[in-house]
């Protein structure tokens, strides 16, 4: 398999928090259009992953490359291709979800109409969309962030529980957009404690032991 | 995928509308800033009950007050970007750094500017300064390039101190020495403003010089410097 058909490529990644190594020579090939699933205990090294994919944690040692950009010396090119929806949204929480999406947009590029359709995807009709975020459910601001996730259209999706706090529609929307973005080219990678729902929806899962990868097969 | 793109100014003009619209909405500033600054004002009074004394040394009990004042400004202007770890979502979307701290620091221009209206304002009801038209170009002048100046250096540490532990203690620690400059110079030509100690109109205008040099040379550092320390 060439790079070129990779999303991502770890090589005895090493990521220090503090001293502590959260991620401990962890070696991963992620091939683009996948959908992969990472299981692991509470404290594996499961949101570290990510957020080294995403250029937010630096790597200590071995090596990392992301969409063909090495993250030692190329991490703001990388992240320019990447949307993380981590456990928190991202959200401001004195605006209102169409202001949300509108400083977004403003600050990618995107258009007004392509905002409009990112919320209407994500369920957030008009009412919704004037509403402040403050003020909103757990699910509600959960699909504003996806919505912001639309918008971005990044190729590399970095998702932490991305189904938690949403209803039964919300769950079915997410996986068909996930599904739908994968069509477009994009890879997607979820972190879950929800084995059966989100290994539905994922091509293959790895489990993150000790801040170790473990591959553990298709789907 | 293919990707959006936008200018360094693009994400400037988004950043500062959204920081001002969240100020707009909030009212932090008028109903937590500007009532602190107030009490401070009054406490300078009651400390200095002399009119001769607090007449020479107004125009550095303004600019302290501003200064103070500030860090609360700055750390506000970063908590909202932490509150739902919004500034991890700028980090990640590769947003240009630069237009992420010319922006932050216009939106704290433009608050610094409404704040100062009104200490002065209230400077010259409690301390009884008087204040030319002449003085009064001048310190809108050197209210404009010192916050410029504030603006920068406040977004640049504010930037620093977000992400890291005991946030609230580390901006004022970075913040007041790197500003000193700018306090001095605001405060002498403060002094030609107000006319106070002898100082004329004429002798204001030099330390304006200065401020812009400051306020310049603060932006352009700061925009470099910006990207690289808030990465981690």
């Amino acid at each position: 398999m060439s790079s070129v058909d990779e999303a991502v490529r770890l090589h005895n990644a090493v990521v220090l928090l503090g001293s502590f190594p959260a991620l401990a020579e962890a070696s991963l090939v992620v091939k683009k259009g996948e959908i992969v699933l990472i299981s692991g205990a509470n404290g594996a090294g499961k949101t570290t992953l990510l957020r080294l994919c995403a250029g937010l944690v630096p790597l200590a040692r071995g090596e990392a490359t992301v969409l063909g950009f090495n993250l030692a010396t190329q991490r703001k090119e990388a992240q320019a291709h990447v949307g993380m929806l981590g456990h928190a949204n991202g959200l401001y929480l004195d605006l209102t979800a169409q202001e949300n999406l509108q400083f977004w947009g403003a600050v990618v590029g995107a258009s007004t109409r392509e905002i409009e359709l990112s919320a209407q995807r994500m369920g957030l009709h008009t009412r919704l969309l004037g509403t402040t975020v403050a003020k909103m459910s757990a699910g509600q601001r959960r699909r504003t962030a996806l919505a912001i996730l639309i918008i971005r259209r990044a190729s590399l999706w970095l998702l932490d529980e991305p189904h938690a706090g949403l209803d039964a529609a919300g769950r079915d929307e997410i996986d068909k957009i996930l599904r739908e973005a994968t069509s477009a080219g994009a890879t997607v990678i979820v972190a879950s404690h929800e084995l059966e729902r989100a290994g539905a929806l994922a091509t293959r899962r790895i489990e993150v032991v000790g801040g170790a990868i473990v591959e553990r097969g298709a789907q | 995928m293919t990707q959006h793109s936008t200018s360094t100014m693009s994400v400037a003009r988004a950043i500062a509308t959204k920081d001002l619209r969240i100020e707009w909405r909030s009212k932090v500033l008028v109903n937590q800033v500007l009532p602190f600054a107030g009490i401070v004002m009054v406490l300078f009074a009651f400390a200095l009950d002399n009119d001769g004394i607090l007449q020479r040394v107004a125009p550095g009990l303004v600019w302290l007050a501003v200064l103070f004042s500030s860090l609360i400004i700055v750390q506000r202007t970063f908590a909202i970007e932490s509150a739902d770890n919004a500034l991890d979502a700028i980090k990640v979307a590769g947003v240009s750094s630069a237009g992420v701290f010319l922006g932050k620091s216009v939106a704290l221009v433009v608050q610094l500017l409404l704040f100062e209206g009104v200490l002065v304002l209230l400077s010259l009801v409690l301390y009884q300064v008087h204040l030319s038209w002449g003085g009064a170009v001048l310190l809108v002048t050197v209210s404009f390039l010192a916050n410029i100046g504030i603006a920068a250096m406040g977004a640049l540490y504010g930037g620093l101190g977000a992400a890291a532990k005991g946030r609230e203690t580390l901006l004022p620690l970075l913040l007041l020495p790197a500003v000193a400059p700018v306090l001095i110079a605001a405060t002498r030509a403060t002094e030609s403003a107000f006319g106070v100690g002898g100082a004329t109109l004429g002798e204001g205008w030099p330390w304006v010089a200065l401020l812009a040099v400051f306020g310049a040379l603060f932006t352009f550092g700061g925009t470099l410097a910006f990207g690289v320390l808030t990465e981690e």
